[in-house]
């Protein structure tokens, strides 16, 4: 019997009309596909995109130079050099992330002691030339500007699982 | 010799070493903060922990000496409870700054924090703040970091001798600084930031600028001094960021003089980094064949009786073997390495060596400085007299080189006098210190350069030669007579015989000889240190690495390599020869120096016989056998030396006037020039110097 009815179904193409039915069936449900860039998908808050430094609310830079990120970043994309401020504080002079080497790991943000590197939840920035991609400390500060309200958000929710 | 068992290792010792010594033999390690070998003992930090069978309570292993039978724990239950308890007493008031602290990553309380503390902190109270003192130019404070294990203070105590740092007010209270808001006035003062165990004395020039994982380490040599002190130079890229002592029990033990730590910044400036060539009175860039062709040009058809060449204070031997060989080949017998006109050298290498050597110090009994400022020379050898001193029975008498009597030598001293007169006197005996140095049984002799570097220079030494055999100062287990160097380079260039040949001209007679015409071409090698106003209208061809000096003068500037940045030989006071290795390569176009001389040999048709530094090493070893046998001091057979005659009346004055500008690095160190500034007094800043 079973040779029968394989018959059969070889000759009708059985395989063939199962799989357009559940390819037909989708025509009914809830589309999955978005509409980028008009429609963008969520985002958790650990979202490991483009990296900003951040600064507080007074305007003073968070990065005190410490170097840890440079130190764990597995890339070695981080450069940084440092001096003494004039008031004597600890401050970068030159803080560059080659985003060409880095591997979007997250180690910076994760050593980083006073939240100053994050990276964000940007992924756009796609760019032409590849020295564009070659970010320096004024770069970073401006993505830290422009994104200051996401992250923040997002650090806040991810909070309670640090 | 008591016999003591620890974590159920038995061991024996020396009756008076203590238990944390007795362990760490056996290579255990016990967390110590204010314990130092070299200082005394303070017990004051309590992280030495570890627990004694018999007493309740646990003992302080730094402090406790060893008794017959004790049996120790350094990691029982008890032991580990209370260095952990000692532990978080000490981080109670310390800030939880290490990512701005300068120490971290190479500080002992992080170190023994995650080794032996407990993780986490208890504490919910303020901590405690504390004002930062100001300790001078050369040191960075951040006292609210400090846990009061006095090491600063022992150390300006005891080593340095300037009793300048305290601690006042008590218990929770207590602060360390200097009463006054001075700068400390010690040239060994650089260490303190060593012997810290936390961040709160810094290396100030350093501030900030990288982190210890960052850098890469060099084991080189010192050249600031003649000491030779073994250094660590601390790279990242190109530039040289700090130096820090390597330990060497025979000659620097594990400290180093402010000059030598804090110089480095100088090696970024004023650096020569392309031949020059001067053409209508302006020096203009060049390129390497051009430089070699305008000497060439000057050199053709110029009689070698006509061509001089002197070694500077920093030379290493392998370049000064290169030029001696090149100008003998030349027919040149005017070559000196004696800058300062010294009248020493010669066939018997102990008439200027540190015969007793720099650990041999600690033997003496009775000692006597002639016309040297040991402080300021060789502060290391300074460092050694007084650990001496301090142990008692040394007499030392001083002529001349200090500005007098009262002048802080860092130990007392009896003045005897100024000039060599009081010389003469002790060597007939008629001196009262002669009696001391006769009746002493291990006395030595110094000699500066203050003292030999002059007119009469030669029967100052043979007088001092007297003085020696009459004292006693030689025997067959002790030598006694010593000449302490300023100039790295100084010894090396003696057992080269880079001097005056067959009817040569010395330093003076070259200066001379070029002020009247007879000399047209000089080859200086990093010579900045004698007359170039007199140098008349000879040919100056400078080889070195910084725009001094030597490089205003010259016709022709060949840019050489820093001691940072060559392999190469130096040989210190005692004749203990050493090597240097390179850290960074020499800016731009500047080269070793030997390869500049090899260079130049082959465009005046004299090539040197070897192409490689081994080669080189090989022929070096030929000419000189000593060289050869490295961090060993070779034997300094005495024999006759120093020409007996009449001394002069002048009296014996050091020729360093200036401890921070001693040489062409310091001169282009801001750092260097800020102290100097401040402790001498020097000229203000011009706005133009830097």
């Amino acid at each position: 019997m079973s040779f029968m009815r394989n018959s059969v179904r070889s000759l009708l193409l059985w395989e063939i009309v199962e799989g357009m039915a559940l390819t037909f069936s989708y025509m009914f449900r809830k589309k999955v596909t978005i509409n980028y860039p008009y429609e963008k998908g969520p985002l958790g808050p650990r979202f490991r995109g483009e990296h900003a430094l951040r600064r507080y609310p007074n305007g003073e830079e968070r990065c005190i130079a410490c170097k840890l990120c440079e130190a764990i970043c597995p890339a070695q994309a981080i450069t940084i050099e440092a001096e003494p401020r004039d008031d004597g504080s600890r401050r970068t002079t030159r803080y560059d992330i080659d985003m060409t080497k880095c591997i979007y790991c997250g180690y910076c943000e994760e050593a980083c002691p006073v939240d100053a590197i994050v990276e964000g939840p940007n992924f756009e920035f796609a760019t032409e030339s590849r020295e564009e991609l070659f970010y320096d400390k004024d770069k970073l500060l401006a993505n830290g500007e422009r994104w200051e309200r996401e992250i923040a958000a997002n650090i806040a929710a991810d909070a309670p699982y640090r | 010799m008591p016999t003591l068992t620890i974590n159920g290792q038995e061991i024996e010792v020396e009756a008076n070493t203590t238990v944390l010594q007795a362990a760490e033999e056996l290579g255990i390690q016990i967390p110590r903060f204010c314990y130092h070998d070299r200082l005394s003992i303070a017990g004051n930090c309590r992280m030495c922990l570890v627990e004694m069978e018999g007493p309740p309570k646990p003992i302080a292993s730094c402090a406790m000496p060893v008794g017959e039978g004790m049996v120790i724990h350094t990691n029982s239950e008890v032991a580990v409870k209370a260095q952990k308890g000692a532990m978080e007493f000490l981080l109670i008031n310390h800030p939880l700054d290490c990512p701005i602290c300068d120490q971290g990553g190479e500080c002992d309380l992080q170190d023994q924090a995650v080794a032996f503390g407990r993780g986490d902190s208890r504490f919910t109270e303020h901590k405690r703040a504390v004002k930062d003192k100001y300790l001078g130019p050369l040191i960075a404070t951040s006292m609210t970091r400090c846990i009061t294990c006095t090491r600063c203070v022992r150390f300006a105590t005891e080593i340095a001798g300037v009793e300048e740092l305290g601690a006042t007010f008590r218990g929770e209270e207590t602060e360390i600084g200097n009463y006054i808001e001075e700068a400390l006035t010690s040239e060994l003062s650089g260490n303190l930031v060593d012997v810290c165990p936390v961040g709160a004395l810094t290396n100030q020039a350093y501030a900030f600028n990288a982190r210890p994982w960052e850098l890469r380490k060099t084991e080189s040599i010192d050249v600031h001094d003649a000491v030779g002190c073994n250094i660590r130079i601390d790279c990242r890229g190109a530039e040289v960021l700090r130096v820090l002592p390597r330990l060497h029990e025979d000659v620097n033990e594990e400290w180093l003089s402010d000059r030598s730590r804090y110089a480095v910044d100088g090696l970024a400036r004023q650096r020569l980094d392309q031949p020059y060539v001067r053409l209508d009175g302006k020096l203009k860039p060049a390129s390497w064949d051009a430089a070699f062709a305008a000497i060439k040009a000057r050199m053709d058809g110029l009689d070698g009786g006509r061509m001089a060449a002197i070694a500077g204070d920093m030379a290493d031997v392998e370049a000064m073997l290169a030029l001696k060989e090149l100008f003998t080949a030349l027919g040149s017998a005017n070559l000196d390495c004696r800058q300062d006109g010294a009248k020493i050298g010669g066939k018997h290498r102990g008439g200027y060596l540190f015969n007793t050597s720099i650990a041999g110090i600690e033997d003496a009994d009775a000692l006597l400085l002639v016309g040297v400022n040991p402080r300021w020379e060789a502060t290391l050898v300074n460092a050694r007299i007084r650990k001496r001193w301090l142990r008692g029975g040394l007499a030392i008498g001083v002529i001349g080189g200090v500005s007098g009597p009262g002048d802080d030598l860092t130990y007392k001293y009896d003045y005897l006098g100024a000039g060599p007169a009081t010389l003469a006197e002790i060597a007939n005996g008629s001196h009262a210190f002669a009696k001391v140095l006769a009746d002493a049984e291990r006395p030595m002799i110094v000699l500066g350069s203050g003292a030999v570097a002059r007119d009469d220079g030669a029967a100052v030494l043979d007088l001092a030669h007297r003085v020696a055999d009459q004292g006693g100062m030689i025997t067959d287990e002790w030598n006694g007579f010593n000449i302490l160097h300023r100039a790295a380079s100084r010894v090396g260039g003696l057992d080269l015989g880079f001097l005056p040949g067959q009817g040569g001209r010395d330093v003076a007679g070259i200066v001379d000889g070029a002020g009247k015409g007879e000399i047209d071409l000089i080859w200086l090698l990093g010579a900045d240190e004698i007359d170039m106003a007199g140098l008349g209208q000879a040919f100056v061809v400078y080889q070195g690495h910084h725009g001094d000096a030597g490089a205003h003068r010259a016709d022709v500037i060949l840019p050489g390599a820093a001691y940072t940045e060559k392999d190469a030989t130096w040989v210190n006071t005692e004749g203990r020869v050493q090597l240097g290795r390179r850290a960074a390569y020499p800016p731009g176009e500047a080269r070793e120096d030997w390869t500049i001389l090899r260079a130049f040999s082959a465009v005046v048709d004299q090539p040197l016989p070897y192409d490689n530094l081994a080669q080189l090493r090989q022929h070096m070893v030929e000419a000189v056998p000593g060289l050869g046998a490295v961090d060993e001091v070779g034997p300094g057979e005495m024999g006759a030396f120093g020409v007996a005659g009449e001394v002069g009346g002048a009296p014996f004055e050091s020729p360093v006037t200036d401890y921070y500008l001693a040489n062409a690095i310091c001169r282009a160190s801001p750092v260097m020039a800020e102290c100097s500034r401040l402790y001498l007094g020097g000229e203000e800043a011009t706005g133009t110097d830097g």
